[in-house]
């Protein structure tokens, strides 16, 4: 009943494999169209069989996605495809399963099972559309908006503060956490294959432009004139780096980022925080950036944590098969009859 | 030694043990319940402890009792009134004499009716039931089990709480004596019990014995009882709990289908012992996965059905609620799923420990749109394996979650279960599809058989690759679809298909009584075992009766309506404010009359047979 992790290959693909005959229904100039064609381009790359790979989702645009992969796939429940994915996993080790959600179907009514997947650390991969806004559903806030955000239910401005999901990933002991945008195409797909070539949960949050509902969100990030002095692309082994003319960088004064000038007097690339993606403290002060009032930092991107770490389905599987190997597997008539019978003549 | 006792030979006998949370009573009571088995009497229990794990000591909150009837006959319930009280404190008594026989044997700890425990029991100041007159309509023994215990135990260097804690091992010695049971079984249990300590091991068995000296020995007993031959159907018996026979039926269906099990779980009063049990069957490879929520346990289920797997979720009323959504998404995508819930008193948090049978319509309609599911009920113990069994028989053959019923009563009381060998067991047909299944190459998820049930195809099987999901899909290609016809034509086709299972499930039998008669009593679940013993006890009277019980609750057997025609009136006993009464009106247009009890508690013989003489007298 215990099936190998390691299927063999048996076809070359394309992208154009992974396009299913269905027209994709996401209104025009969405994000979510940019996740879907680095997806279908990454996939031909894995080294999976096309019959091997799952989709999982739960309800939203996002959610669509599923249908729009010509893979395996679920397209089910609000805030629940963690949880399938997490049963289908455990009983199916062998099979590629990725899961798409969303800001809401993640963070608000799946939250429960958001954090304790990545606490289980499935070998799956966990693609979070993050748009700040109710999209499906026209246009209500998320558990990512911003505090003030103006939406249909909150005219007069939300009064909560949002998730960083980063550090909410990071706080439910994720084994890999990283963010990436939709239109940066090169880097979704760098990460997206990082992803899923790490063993556990991998957690992407994708920063995703809803053009109706939330538009330009994160455009501060990915537009040529102010991305470079906005946002900064962490690289496991490298110093952190960014600005129009590569000029600015963070260093660490003692547990305090701080941005410097390259170009300054007395400063040199050597005394730069170098990032290391096995590094929880610092991978949470990464997250962290954008929640500093006080200094002006970069939004990060790219994977800020990756350890590795044992996952469910392997320790589940180890330890069926050390116990059928200690007692052997007993037969059917010996479990019904259990260990004390007694005869009537 | 001579004995001077007098023994009388009865059919069956009615013990109830009672004491505080922490007395050991369940132990005692099951240890009692599986000697009995072992020497070949049928029996039935009862266990009732509170919701609390350690309630406050000495009060009546804080009673656990278990209550069993055995005997040489057949025993289909653990007995209205017994015969034997043992209460080992003041508040045991007051809880428990209710239901004792009148003439019936009292055995009494006295220490647990000092000053303090006759307080804690709300006795009224200055006053003691073993020292007054209020007790002169039964026998009572009156003993100190605790200081007997500690002189049986005295040297062998235990604490006075280890002492404390073999006094249940005492009385079990005792009432062995009494009714001319070996206390072997149970020394051998003690034994396996505590292979790392062998003080404690021999402490109880030291306790043990005492107890069954101390009736030998001493003179105060004048009566024994000896259970008369049994005339039970020849064959090999183990004991067996509602909730373990769940369990195991899951692992036998598992095996006959070939599919790998896996169970998704949250804890929950009084289902979890199916999550333990399973738990422990590590070595048949099934994957037991304790989820983070109710909802998530369903779901991680429905994963692994779409997987592949024999998926089982397990629970009780409030984790039913819970699933509702997901289970609704299950019955969509018509995968195979069994869903377990033993029932409990609700609603809300309601009666944890106590039986109901009030979620019947929850299970029925409890839905969001039109959602129809088959449902079965078990009625005994022993007959979780077989609801359960073909539940996973119909969840897997007819592509849809299956709902099974069972209750506290029957989850948590044993009985003994002349069980089957593997090749009695149903086969079950599994179809996993490796190629398209239309002309033009393409495969068709949603494209039905002569059962009306689609084809189940494993993730992983080239070229099949496909999406299936909650919004309504076109018939055979299975693409979303919200065109106004095809949603009825869907509709209509997932009631049908449920309907059609009606074909595949034995007709409805007689339990007990003729084809005609004046009055039928028709009932499901665990009130099985009352009915029975009710009606036959009226029928060798002369009563002009039957009895019907219903496994198959949706779809109904196909012969149910025809049956009930023959009757003049219909009973239907309920432990719940009327439910399978509304379905039956519903169904046939019969005039139904209800019965039902809303204590916690199963009926009592005599309710059932009172309600049925004052319905056959007008």
């Amino acid at each position: 009943m215990i099936e190998t992790n390691n299927l063999p290959v048996t076809e070359k693909l394309t992208s154009k494999n992974f396009a299913p005959d269905q027209d994709v229904k996401w209104c025009p100039g969405c994000g979510d169209y940019s996740i879907l064609k680095q997806t279908q381009t990454i996939f031909p790359d894995l080294g999976v069989n096309k019959e091997d790979f799952v989709f999982i989702s739960g309800i939203g645009c996002s959610s669509r996605f599923t249908y729009y992969m010509d893979t395996y796939g679920m397209h089910s429940i609000h805030g629940r495809a963690t949880a399938i994915a997490s049963g289908l996993k455990a009983s199916r080790p062998e099979l590629s399963v990725w899961v798409v959600t969303g800001d809401g179907d993640a963070l608000s009514i799946g939250g429960n099972h958001f954090i304790h997947i990545l606490r289980k650390n499935f070998d799956i991969n966990l693609l979070m559309f993050n748009n700040q806004i109710y999209g499906l559903t026209k246009g209500q806030y998320s558990p990512t908006s911003e505090i003030g955000k103006i939406t249909k239910s909150t005219p007069y401005g939300s009064v909560e503060q949002p998730f960083n999901p980063a550090e909410l990933a990071l706080g439910a002991r994720g084994t890999f956490v990283a963010r990436t945008l939709d239109r940066d195409t090169k880097h979704m797909q760098a990460v997206l294959k990082q992803a899923y070539y790490h063993k556990g949960t991998s957690f992407v949050e994708i920063y995703q432009n809803c053009p109706v509902f939330n538009d330009a969100a994160f455009f501060l990030f990915s537009d040529k004139e102010t991305k470079k002095d906005n946002a900064v692309f962490v690289e496991h082994g490298k110093p952190l780096i960014f600005g129009a003319n590569d000029d600015k960088g963070i260093k660490l004064d003692g547990y305090k980022p701080l941005v410097v000038n390259l170009n300054d007097s007395g400063v040199s690339v050597n005394d730069l925080w170098v990032h290391d993606e096995k590094d929880r403290i610092k991978a949470n002060m990464i997250a962290g950036f954008q929640d500093d009032p006080n200094e002006h930092l970069p939004r990060p991107f790219g994977v800020f944590y990756a350890v590795d770490h044992s996952t469910y389905e392997d320790n589940m599987s180890e330890q069926i098969n050390r116990i059928i190997e200690k007692k052997g597997k007993p037969s059917l008539n010996k479990i019904l009859s259990g260990t004390k019978t007694w005869e009537i003549a | 030694m001579e004995t001077k006792e007098e023994i009388i030979e009865v059919e069956s006998v009615v013990v109830r043990f009672s004491g505080d949370s922490g007395d050991g009573m369940q132990l005692t009571g099951m240890q009692f319940t599986d000697t009995a088995a072992f020497l070949g009497k049928d029996l039935s229990t009862f266990p009732e402890f509170p919701a609390e794990i350690r309630a406050p000591v000495g009060t009546v909150s804080g009673v656990s009792g278990f209550q069993v009837q055995f005997g040489s006959k057949e025993i289909f319930t653990a007995g209205d009134q017994y015969d034997v009280l043992v209460a080992m404190n003041a508040a045991a008594l007051k809880v428990d004499l209710k239901n004792l026989k009148q003439g019936g044997i009292i055995i009494t700890n006295t220490s647990g009716f000092d000053q303090k425990n006759l307080r804690l029991a709300e006795f009224p100041e200055g006053e003691n039931p073993l020292e007054d007159d209020s007790l002169e309509n039964y026998t009572v023994y009156k003993m100190n089990v605790t200081s007997l215990t500690k002189d049986a135990l005295a040297g062998m260097g235990l604490s006075n709480k280890e002492v404390e804690r073999s006094k249940n091992m005492f009385v079990l010695g005792l009432l062995y004596w009494i009714f001319d049971q070996s206390p072997d079984f149970t020394i051998k249990f003690i034994q396996e019990k505590f292979t790392k300590d062998s003080l404690i091991a021999q402490a109880n068995i030291n306790a043990l014995k005492a107890g069954w000296n101390y009736g030998d020995n001493t003179e105060i007993f004048n009566t024994r009882f000896r259970i008369t031959a049994s005339n039970l159907t020849p064959g090999t018996y183990r004991s067996i709990t509602g909730n373990t026979a769940a369990a195991i039926a899951l692992i036998a269906a598992s095996e006959k289908s070939g599919l790998p099990l896996f169970l998704g779980s949250y804890p929950i009063t009084p289902a979890s012992d199916i999550l333990h049990e399973l738990s422990k069957y590590k070595e048949c490879g099934v994957r037991t996965f304790q989820a983070e929520d109710e909802i998530a346990a369903i779901c991680s289920a429905i994963g692994a059905s779409y997987g592949g797997a024999l998926s089982v979720t397990t629970t009780s009323g409030p984790g039913m609620s819970l699933k509702t959504e997901a289970l609704g998404l299950a019955l969509m995508l018509e995968l195979p799923l069994v869903v377990i819930n033993i029932q409990r008193g609700g609603p809300s948090t309601g009666l944890p420990t106590k039986t109901e049978q009030s979620d019947l319509l929850q299970a029925m309609y409890g839905r969001h749109g039109e959602s129809p599911l088959p449902v079965i009920a078990a009625e005994s113990p022993s007959d979780c394996f077989s609801a359960v069994y073909e539940a996973s028989r119909i969840a897997v053959e007819h592509m849809t979650p299956v709902i099974v019923l069972s209750d506290g009563y029957i989850a948590n009381g044993s009985e003994p279960w002349r069980f089957p060998t593997e090749d009695q067991l149903k086969p079950i047909e599994v179809n996993f599809v490796t190629a398209a299944n239309s002309d033009n190459g393409v495969f068709l998820p949603y494209k039905r058989d002569e059962k009306l049930v689609r084809p189940r195809v494993k993730p992983g099987i080239k070229g099949l690759e496909h999406r299936i999901g909650g919004l309504e899909k076109q018939h055979e290609t299975g693409d979303i679809s919200y065109e106004a016809k095809n949603h009825e034509l869907m509709v209509k086709m997932r009631a049908a298909k449920i309907e059609k299972i009606a074909d595949y499930i034995p007709l409805q039998i007689i339990d007990t009584g003729k084809e005609k008669a004046k009055l039928l009593v028709l009932g499901w679940g665990s009130t099985y075992g009352t009915l029975k013993t009710a009606i036959g006890e009226l029928i060798e009277e002369g009563a002009d009766v039957a009895h019907i019980h219903i496994k198959y609750l949706n779809p109904f057997p196909k012969n149910l309506g025809d049956l009930l025609k023959n009757y003049e009136k219909v009973l239907i006993p309920e432990i719940n404010n009327g439910q399978l009464i509304k379905i039956i009106r519903d169904k046939f247009l019969i005039p139904a009359i209800g019965l039902n009890k809303i204590q916690g508690l199963p009926f009592t013989t005599s309710e059932i047979k009172s309600k049925i003489l004052e319905l056959l007298k007008n």
